[in-house]
């Protein structure tokens, strides 16, 4: 018993004392690359940087502006296009599709969708749009990531949707109302919430995608207002700059990280803070 | 008093599985009819048939006729949406929208075409009051109707549903999540709706039963065994199950 | 009462005479609704059904722009291992090479890590510190690849030619794995940042697993004087085993699929190299790298070729987690 029980012990601590240590090892990593982000973001974030265009190549200066401009408007858009198209693809899902097969099928196509790389999308939408139409756009961009956040939002939105208690479907049908009417009035109200939630959660995702928009909305050092024109983003400049020769390239690679971290953290949080809310 | 139901020779079936086999029973207007049984014994599908919630889910299927005021309900291309506001509903558990009390009620009334205002509002009124919730809430209309507790939301369901003034109003076990004393208010309630409507309530509960129903229905694996008063069932029941059901010895 | 509430409502008479009411209200109905019902679920099955014509057509548009390279090289394409765009030769063997193996060290290293992190959370730290830290964790797996594989370069790389890599080379270069120069970026140096990657996604999903595992059956491995690591292994394991898989295959597919955190490090080199130390390259690192320079038909194609296996690749991952979660959650019931 004796030395079995020593025995036993050790394992526990020893096996005990590993999980931490990788606790803190990957912990450490994580917010090692959090302080670096933060650090050298904030040296480079200036008036400039918020209203310049970049500056031409090996010149000190310019700014980022077009590219925030680029990466709200092809969010923006994206979403657009991909929430209502999956919100209403969850609606079919949760209130009228169920177990039925077409139903099943969907669900298996989304996941693979959710999980598909999104630099295939971005190969996907260059076959389909950039190719045959002549050139990137910032609508291919939006079209990409309104590809990649459809399967995300269409499976949250039925998660949402399947919380609320079918009595209460039930009981607005009982009162003679079409079921399209319970679903927009009582359901869609009932889960709003968690469906804004997903939302964001899916909005936050794709402002940070980079690889699918390399091949779409490619890149541009000026302003540009049309949509069917090569549009500049945070992310594609990122890649740009970080790879290009020049260390006041890579300093304002450092400041547009900062800023789409602290867009992408912000909306999470914001966004947690709403769940918080209904739990509370 | 005439009959407001007549059902004859009901079975339905949930996929394969034959849930009611042959109900025959008829139901009397502005009466109150319970429907007693163990659980499992169809009184709770039965109810539901008589609103065809069941066509929500696919696979069941009808057979026979229910007759109400004289016309056949599982009629092929019958308004679905018609019939149920003539045949009300109230649950299990409260099942308030997500929205305001005063929005819970003006739902029904909004969906048949109630547009004035102030018409919405002195509906509400009415239907508050005749659930007895009017002066528990009166001064918190507009807050959700989440907030309240399980009971009143119970009665604000039922305002809901005698809100779009239906013939009929079904209750399926209204008080099984409700504690005594809101179980007592609801029973209240229902000897003061029968002034007016049709009401048929399925209880596990033999002394509600007893208290406020004038019909009764004991249901057993799918099947009425005995359909008398209530005063007879409770009695002089005529068959022996019911007899022992009632007395408890089996349930 | 009753006659009191009459009055006050005189307007609404019609209604408080019961069914004879109904008709009144009934009158005013609008319409059934019917119409618009079939409206508004034809517009949702639309959407839905709308995602598999998606799916077919991503996988019809992919076959078909890489359908000159497959007739070109036919099977060879896969094994092959020389990319040569001057030459107009293609091979996809280095990029599958590279997805695969940076993948499998990208899992090797985060799965350790995660469960420890997941273990840590959930059955030793201290309540003020199991909040925030499940909290950072969930939050730094919604910071977009691109960010990891820039610190990578600019941070991490430095940091491993100066201080790691030197050390590998001295001490373990016996074995081949680590022999080469330490140049801070190749296969393991991006293996080891999509591992960093995925750790918050992996143990942020173990951590709520490990959080469903009912705390009476814990408690009763406590109660027969089992020691904590004892009811982590034989309680807590293999009630989340299936969940658990299920977390650690989707890391795998996202590391496959991962482009930006691979193609700052990879090195981007058409070749294939026992060391782990030297510069590589993935599917996705060559079609982020090249896919804009290509301007020869046949270039391009192949290059859509090589996206077209990736997306074969992470779906057979993906199918087969499916399989396994649904057969280890089967025996999981009979737990």
């Amino acid at each position: 018993m004796g030395l079995h029980y020593q025995r036993r012990k050790l394992a526990n601590y020893i096996a005990l004392g590993v999980s931490v240590a990788s606790a803190v090892f990957g912990i450490f990593f994580l917010f090692w690359i959090l302080k670096d982000v933060f650090t050298f973001g904030f040296a480079a974030l200036n008036a400039d940087f918020f209203t310049q265009v970049p500056a031409p190549p090996g010149e000190a200066g310019g700014g980022m502006a077009n590219a925030i401009l680029g990466t709200l408007t092809i969010t923006v858009l994206a979403t657009a296009f991909g929430v209502p198209a999956g919100i209403l693809a969850g609606t079919y899902l949760s209130e009228y599709g169920r177990k039925s097969k077409t139903a099943s099928v969907v669900r298996f196509v989304s996941d693979i969708l959710v999980s598909a790389p999104s630099i295939v999308i971005g190969v996907f939408v260059y076959a389909i749009v950039v190719k045959p139409f002549g050139g990137f756009s910032a609508l291919a961009g939006a079209l990409a990531l309104a590809i990649i956040m459809l399967p995300v939002v269409i499976r949250t939105a039925e998660e949402m949707l399947k919380l609320v208690p079918d009595s209460t479907r039930e009981a607005a049908l009982a009162l003679g109302a079409p079921h399209w009417k319970v679903t927009v009035s009582v359901v869609y109200r009932g889960a709003l919430r968690g469906i804004v939630t997903g939302v964001m959660l899916a909005v936050a995702r794709v402002s940070g995608e980079t690889a699918p928009l390399l091949f779409t909305s490619f890149n541009n050092s000026f302003w540009n207002f049309n949509l069917t024109e090569p549009t500049a983003t945070l992310t594609v400049t990122i890649f740009n700059y970080a790879m290009g020769p020049y260390e006041d390239w890579h300093q304002m690679a450092w400041g547009a990280a900062l800023l789409i971290t602290a867009m992408v953290l912000l909306v999470t949080i914001i966004s947690r803070i709403i769940v918080r809310g209904r739990a509370g | 008093m005439r009959d407001k139901f007549t059902i004859k020779d009901l079975h339905f079936w949930y996929g394969e599985k034959e849930a009611l086999k042959g109900i025959s029973l008829a139901m009397k207007e502005k009466e109150v009819t319970a429907l007693i049984g163990p659980s499992g014994c169809g009184k709770t599908t039965f109810l539901r048939c008589l609103n065809r919630m069941h066509d929500l889910y696919p696979g069941n299927r009808y057979e026979g006729e229910i007759l109400l005021d004289g016309k056949n309900l599982l009629e092929k291309g019958l308004d679905l949406i018609k019939l149920r506001s003539r045949v009300g509903m109230v649950f299990q558990k409260p099942t308030p929208f997500p929205m305001s009390m005063y929005d819970n009620i003006a739902f029904g009334l909004k969906l048949m075409g109630v547009k004035s205002k102030s018409e919405i509002t002195g509906r509400v009124e009415k239907a508050l009051k005749d659930s007895a919730l009017w002066d528990e809430i009166k001064d918190r209309l507009h807050e959700p109707a989440l907030s309240l507790s399980g009971g009143q939301q119970q009665r604000l369901c039922i305002a809901r549903a005698v809100a779009v003034e239906p013939d009929v109003i079904l209750m399926d076990e209204p008080c099984s999540a409700l504690d005594p004393v809101a179980t007592a208010k609801i029973e209240d309630l229902m000897t003061d709706l029968k002034q007016n409507y049709t009401v048929v309530i399925v209880t596990h509960n033999m002394q509600q039963a007893a208290r406020v129903s004038q019909y009764t229905g004991f249901f057993m694996l799918g099947e009425v065994i005995e359909f008398d008063t209530t005063e007879k069932i409770f009695t002089a029941p005529s068959n022996k199950l019911t007899e022992d059901y009632i007395t408890g010895r089996f349930g | 009462m009753a006659e009191n509430l009459k009055e006050k409502t005189g307007e609404l008479d019609i209604s408080s005479s019961g069914a004879d009411g109904y008709v009144s209200l009934s009158a005013r109905r609008q319409s059934s609704g019917k119409l618009g019902d079939a409206v508004f679920k034809g517009v949702a099955y639309g959407f839905a059904f709308s995602v598999i014509l998606l799916m077919a057509l991503l996988f019809i548009v992919l076959v078909k722009e890489s359908w000159l390279s497959i007739k070109a090289f036919g099977f060879s394409f896969v094994y092959s291992s020389i990319w040569d765009p001057v030459a107009q030769e293609f091979g996809a063997l280095p990029s599958i090479y590279g997805t695969i193996v940076s993948s499998i060290i990208a899992i090797v290293i985060a799965v350790p890590i995660s469960l420890g992190i997941a273990i840590f959370l959930t059955e030793m730290a201290p309540k003020r510190l199991k909040g925030p830290i499940g909290t950072a964790i969930e939050l730094l797996a919604s910071i977009p690849s691109i960010i990891y594989g820039m610190w990578g370069l600019f941070v991490f790389a430095p940091f491993l030619s100066e201080y790691v890599e030197p050390f590998l080379i001295d001490y373990l270069g016996f074995i081949p794995l680590f022999t080469g120069a330490p140049l801070g970026i190749g296969m393991l140096p991006a293996g080891f940042i999509l591992a960093i990657m995925i750790i918050p996604f992996i143990s942020s999903v173990t951590r709520d697993i490990f959080q469903m595992v009912p705390s009476i059956l814990k408690e009763s491995g406590y109660g027969v004087g089992a020691t904590k690591w004892e009811v982590i292994r034989k309680i807590v394991f293999p009630y989340a085993r299936s969940g658990v898989i299920g977390a650690v295959i989707l890391g795998l597919g996202r590391a496959l699929g991962e482009t930006m955190a691979v193609t700052f490090l990879i090195g981007n080199a058409q070749e294939i190299k026992l060391s782990l130390l030297d510069p590589a390259t993935s599917i996705s690192a060559t079609l982020a790298n090249e896919f804009t320079e290509a301007v020869e038909e046949l270039y391009l194609s192949s290059l859509v070729e090589l996206g077209l296996i990736l997306f074969l690749i992470t779906f057979v991952v993906l199918a087969l987690a499916k399989l396994l979660i649904a057969r280890f959650s089967y025996k999981g019931g009979k737990l």
